[in-house]
C-alpha cells in the first residue's frame, strides 16, 4: 500500500481484501520494546500456529495489525486461570487505542530476550507489566500516528486516533491502522521512555469487565490444555516413582510389564537429586517409565508394576514423628532468632495478662484438576515440549541441565494451565517428560494419574506457631512472641516454610522477638497460592483476635488500635523491581470498609452463628474479610457469607476477571480450612484422591460479596492477596459463634460441638 | 474387542480391551479432548457426559456398559437448545479461570436444566455437587445456571 492508499481510503473500506493482503510481505520493525531489553528481531516476532494472515504488519514484539484491522497482541505470560492472555492485551489495547472486538490475543514464544521475564507467579504480572505494557502500545500508537503525519503532511500532534482509526480533524483526513500498518512498521521506533500515555480518565478498556479470550473456546470443550496436545505417532507414558521421596531403583519386573497389552517400551530412569534447597523443584527421581499406544494401557500396566526400592532415610518421616518432634523443640529456646526488638522476657513479667497458644497447620497439595503433564518429542540432538507451566524459563534451563541438551536446542510451547496455584512453578514433571521421550525418540506425552500427582507434590509445607502475648491493664499489646517450627531440607529451611522479621505486628509492639527451630523433611516443598502468607495469616491473624477478646474489645477496634497513625511504608528494590512495603493505613482502611459493608458489629446473631475479622497483607495486595458462619451444635459447619474489601490500588484492570480471582482466592482458603492436609506415614503421603484430600464443593461453598477500594497507588496483582485474610476470618467466626478456638487447620468438626 | 458406540449421533467403532474407561475412548480413541481427566475415580466430575440424557462420569464408565446407550460430549452439547443456553450464560457470567473443569460443570448444568428447568438453590447444590471447581468458580457457575434457567440470579440461600 502506497502512501497515497493512505489518503483516499475512508475506514469504511478497511476491511481489506485479499489482494492487498498477498501483496504484503512480512515486515520486521526494530521496535524495542521493554524496559531496556535487547529485542533480537531476526526470530519470529509471534507465536507458532497462528491464524493470522501472515500479511500482519509487525509493529513491534506485541503488536501486528492485519490489513483488515484485526490486531493480534501477545501476551507473553502463561495462562493459568488468572486471566493473564486477557488482561495483558487489554492493557496494550488502550494505549494502542483499537477496539477490543478487533484484537487477537496470542500466545507468546518462549522468549526473554523479546519478553523480558515470562512466568506466572507471585501476583507480579500486573505490578511488573502494567506500565511496560502500556508503552508497548503507546509506541506502537505513536508509530501508526507518524506514518499518517508522513502521509498527510500534518505535524503529528495534529493526528487524533479512536478505535483503531486515525484522524486529522483539520483536512478532514482518516485512514484505519489496518491501512496504516505497513507504512507504520517502517518508522523508527520511538523512545519507550518518553512516549506518552493516556490519561486513565480517558480509558476504554482497562477497568471494563470483559470475558476471557479463551473462554468461547473453554464451553465448546476444545483442546487448549497441556493434557490435550497431540501430536502424530504419539505414545503415551506414566513415571512410577517410590512412594518415598527420592528413593532409589534398585529392581523391578519389568518383563511382566512389558507383556501388558499396548506397551511398548519399559525403561529405568536414574534420577539426578543429590539435595533439596529452598528453591523451586526442578529435579528429577528414579522412577520406572512405562510406555504404550494408549494412556489408559500404559495406566493399567503401571498396575503390574513391582520395583524394590532403596527407601532411605526419608522412610523415617512421619506425620506423628513431626508432632513429637515439635513437642521437643517447642521446649528448647529457638535455634534461629529472626527478630527481636524490645525485652519480651521483662514486659511479660508486668503484663497485666499473658496469653499463650499453639497453632499448627498441615501439607498441602496444590491440587490443580488438570494432573502434571507434559508431552515431549527428542530427535536428531533437539527437544520439542509442550507443557502447561507456570515458569517456562526454568524448565527448559532444568531440562537443558539434566539432559544435557544445549538450551537453544529446546524449543518449549506453553499450552493453557488448568489451574496452577504454584504448583507448575517447579517443572518436575516437564523434566520426567523430556527424560522419557530423550530414551524413546518419539513423541510421548506423560500424563500423572491423581495418585501420583497427589503423592508426588511439591507441598505447601505445614509449621507450628508457639505464641505467647502480654497485654497491659488498658489492653494494649506490650509483649509480643512466635517460637516458629519449621521444616528443613538439607539443613536449610525448607521452600516457603520461613518466616520473614517483617511480619505484622513486628514494628507495632514495643517488646517483639520471633525465632525458629526446624526439623528435617527430605521433601520438596514450595510455593502454594499466596506463599508462605497462606499459613501465617491463619495463625497470626487468629491469634491476635484471641488478644483482643482477652483485652475484652471488639476484634476489629483491636486490630485498628494495633496498626495505629499512618505511617510512610519502606520502599526497597527487589528483583522485581521497586516494592512498596506496608502500608498500615491502607490495611486500616480495607478493614474499616469491610466492616462497613458486612454490618460488622451491628447485626444480633443468634447462638451458632457469628462473625470473624482478619485483614492481611501479601504480594502488595491488601484485604480485609469477614465470615459469618453457623455452627450446628454438633458442630456441623455452614459458612454463610464472605464480605470481601480489597485495596490493589488506583486500577482494576478487568473487575471480572478480577472479582474472579478473588471470590477464588478466598474460598480456596476456606477450601484449605474444610479439610486439606496432606500427612506423611513411612514417608509416604498417605492421601491419594480427592475422597482423602477434599476440595470444597458447590453445597460448601458461601456467598461471596466482593468490593475494591481504590487508592491511588500503582496497580498491583490480584491472583493471590485474597486467600490468607480468609482462614483466620471463618476460624475466628467460628469462635464467634461457639466460643471453640480454632487453633489448627483444617477444621475438626467434631472439636466444635456446643450445648 | 472391537465396540461400536453412538457418540454425539454418529456410530463410532474403537477397539479396545472391555474394561477401558470411556473417557479415554473418548479422549485417545476419538480424539474428542474436551471431556477432561481429573481424578479417574468419579470424584472430580470433570469427564461429566450425557448418557441417555443423564450426566453421568466417563472415567467410571467402562466402554462395556456403554452399549447402544447415547453419548453426548461437550464438544456436541451446544447443539441442544438447554446446552446453548448454558453455554451463552457461562460466557456472560464469564464464569471460568482455569477452564479445566467447566467442560464437565456444563454436562452436569445442562443435564440439571433439561429435567429441571427452573432449579432452586437445593437443586443446584445436588446437581452440581459432583463437579471439583479447584479455581472456586461456585459462585458464578450458580448463577450462570439461574442465568440460563431465566429465574433471578440471587442466592437464596439462607444468611442469618
Amino acid at each position: 500500500m502506497s502512501p497515497r492508499d493512505l489518503d483516499r481510503e475512508p475506514r469504511s473500506q478497511g476491511s481489506d481484501k485479499a489482494g492487498a493482503v498477498s501483496r504484503r510481505g512480512f515486515i520486521q520493525a526494530s521496535a524495542a520494546v521493554g524496559g531496556g531489553l535487547m529485542l533480537d528481531f531476526s526470530l519470529p516476532s509471534f507465536a507458532q500456529g497462528s491464524s493470522a494472515p501472515e500479511a500482519a504488519a509487525t509493529l513491534n514484539a506485541y503488536i501486528r495489525i492485519a490489513p483488515n484491522g484485526e490486531t493480534f497482541i501477545v501476551s507473553k505470560n502463561p495462562e493459568i486461570g488468572q486471566g493473564i492472555k486477557t488482561s495483558f492485551p487489554m492493557i496494550i489495547a488502550e494505549e494502542l487505542d483499537v477496539a477490543w472486538k478487533d484484537v487477537r490475543a496470542e500466545d507468546a514464544e518462549v522468549n526473554p530476550q523479546k519478553y523480558g521475564a515470562q512466568f506466572a507467579g507471585g501476583s507480579l504480572s500486573i505490578p511488573m507489566n502494567y506500565e511496560q505494557l502500556r508503552r508497548a502500545g503507546a509506541a506502537a500508537r505513536l508509530m501508526l500516528i507518524t506514518a499518517a503525519a508522513r502521509t498527510w503532511k500534518v505535524p503529528v500532534e495534529e493526528i487524533t486516533t479512536s478505535d483503531g482509526v486515525a484522524y486529522h480533524k483539520g483536512k478532514n483526513k482518516q485512514a484505519t491502522y489496518g491501512q496504516l500498518a505497513d507504512e507504520a512498521a517502517k518508522v523508527p521506533p520511538p523512545n519507550l521512555a518518553t512516549v506518552k500515555l493516556k490519561d486513565p480518565k480517558d480509558f476504554k478498556i482497562i477497568g471494563q469487565p470483559i470475558g476471557g479470550v479463551d473462554s468461547p473456546k473453554i464451553v465448546r470443550g476444545e483442546p487448549i490444555f497441556g493434557i490435550d496436545v497431540s501430536v502424530p505417532g504419539m505414545k503415551y507414558a506414566v513415571y512410577e516413582k517410590c512412594p518415598v521421596f527420592n528413593g532409589k531403583f534398585v529392581s523391578a519386573n519389568l518383563d511382566e510389564v512389558k507383556a501388558m497389552p499396548g506397551v511398548r517400551a519399559v525403561y529405568v530412569i536414574k534420577g539426578n537429586v543429590t539435595e533439596l534447597d529452598a528453591g523451586l523443584f526442578n529435579g528429577l527421581v528414579d522412577g520406572v517409565a512405562i510406555v504404550a499406544d494408549k494412556w489408559y494401557q500404559a495406566n493399567k500396566a503401571a498396575e503390574k508394576l513391582k520395583v524394590v526400592w532403596d527407601e532411605g532415610e526419608t522412610a523415617k518421616r512421619s506425620s506423628a514423628g513431626f508432632l513429637s518432634q515439635e513437642a521437643e523443640l517447642a521446649k528448647q529456646a529457638w535455634a534461629q532468632e529472626i527478630k527481636k526488638e524490645g525485652n519480651v522476657e521483662d514486659a511479660l513479667k508486668s503484663a497485666a495478662k499473658v496469653v499463650e497458644a499453639r497453632y499448627e497447620y498441615p501439607f498441602i497439595n496444590h491440587s490443580p484438576l488438570e494432573p502434571m503433564n507434559t508431552t515431549a518429542h527428542f530427535k536428531n540432538g533437539k527437544m520439542e515440549i509442550w507443557s502447561p507451566t507456570q515458569m517456562p524459563g526454568g524448565g527448559k534451563t532444568a531440562v537443558s541441565k539434566a539432559l544435557g541438551i544445549p538450551e537453544n536446542n529446546i524449543t518449549l510451547h506453553v499450552t493453557r494451565n488448568g489451574g496452577g496455584f504454584g504448583r507448575r512453578l517447579s517443572n518436575d514433571f516437564m523434566l520426567e517428560a523430556a527424560a522419557i521421550a530423550k530414551e524413546l525418540g518419539e513423541p510421548v506425552k506423560l500424563v500423572r494419574n491423581r495418585k501420583q500427582d497427589m503423592q508426588s507434590g511439591v507441598f505447601r509445607p505445614g509449621g507450628f506457631h508457639h505464641f505467647k502475648a502480654g497485654l497491659d491493664a488498658q489492653g494494649k499489646v506490650v509483649a509480643f512472641r512466635d517460637h516458629f517450627i519449621t521444616f528443613s531440607n538439607s539443613g536449610k529451611i525448607a521452600g516457603s516454610a520461613n518466616l520473614g522479621p517483617t511480619e505484622f505486628p513486628a514494628g507495632y509492639v514495643p517488646n517483639l522477638e520471633y525465632g525458629y527451630s526446624m526439623m528435617p523433611l527430605d521433601v520438596p516443598t514450595g510455593p502454594l497460592r499466596a506463599p508462605g502468607s497462606n499459613t501465617i495469616a491463619f495463625a497470626f491473624q487468629s491469634f491476635i483476635d484471641e488478644l483482643a477478646h482477652a483485652a475484652g474489645k471488639d476484634p476489629l477496634q483491636f486490630q485498628l488500635d494495633l496498626l495505629g497513625e499512618p505511617r510512610p511504608p519502606v520502599i526497597t528494590k527487589s528483583p522485581f523491581g521497586e516494592q512498596v512495603g506496608f502500608n498500615n493505613a491502607r490495611l486500616a482502611g480495607v478493614l474499616k470498609e469491610v466492616a462497613e459493608k458486612s454490618g460488622w458489629g451491628k447485626k444480633k446473631l443468634p447462638k451458632g452463628t457469628g462473625m470473624g475479622i482478619a485483614a492481611y497483607y501479601s504480594h502488595q495486595g491488601y484485604f480485609a474479610e469477614v465470615v459469618q458462619a453457623s455452627v450446628a451444635k454438633n458442630g456441623d459447619l455452614r459458612v454463610e457469607k464472605v464480605w470481601i474489601v480489597g485495596d490493589v490500588g488506583r486500577q482494576i484492570i478487568n473487575p471480572s476477571a478480577g472479582g474472579n480471582q478473588v471470590e477464588g482466592g478466598a474460598l480456596d482458603g476456606i477450601s484449605q480450612a474444610l479439610g486439606q492436609q496432606i500427612t506423611f506415614a513411612n514417608g509416604r503421603v498417605v492421601q491419594t484422591n480427592y475422597h482423602d484430600f477434599p476440595l470444597m464443593r458447590m453445597n460448601q461453598a458461601p456467598q461471596v460479596e466482593v468490593h475494591f477500594l481504590k487508592t491511588d497507588n500503582n496497580p498491583t496483582g490480584l491472583g493471590e492477596p485474597a486467600l490468607p485474610p480468609a482462614l483466620p476470618a471463618l476460624a475466628n467466626a467460628i469462635f464467634a459463634a461457639t466460643g471453640k478456638r480454632v487453633r489448627r487447620m483444617p477444621i475438626e468438626t467434631s472439636e466444635l460441638k456446643w450445648a | 474387542m472391537s465396540y461400536t458406540i453412538n457418540v454425539n449421533g454418529k456410530p463410532r467403532t474403537v477397539d479396545v480391551a472391555d474394561d477401558t474407561p470411556l473417557l479415554w475412548v473418548l479422549r485417545d480413541e476419538l480424539e474428542l479432548k474436551g471431556s477432561k481427566f481429573g481424578c479417574g475415580m468419579g470424584l472430580c466430575g470433570a469427564c461429566t457426559v450425557h448418557i441417555n440424557g443423564n450426566a453421568a462420569r466417563s472415567c467410571v464408565t467402562p466402554i462395556s456398559a456403554v452399549g447402544d446407550a447415547k453419548i453426548t460430549t461437550i464438544e456436541a452439547i451446544g447443539d441442544t437448545e438447554v446446552g446453548k443456553k448454558v453455554q451463552d450464560a457461562w460466557l456472560a457470567l464469564d464464569v471460568m479461570q482455569c477452564g479445566y473443569c467447566q467442560a464437565g460443570q456444563i454436562m452436569s448444568a445442562t443435564a440439571l436444566l433439561q429435567k429441571t428447568p427452573k432449579p432452586t438453590d437445593k437443586d443446584i447444590d445436588d446437581a452440581m455437587s459432583g463437579n471439583l471447581c479447584r479455581c472456586a468458580t461456585y459462585v458464578r457457575i450458580r448463577k450462570a445456571i439461574k442465568q440460563a434457567a431465566g429465574v433471578p440470579l440471587d442466592d437464596k440461600r439462607e444468611v442469618v
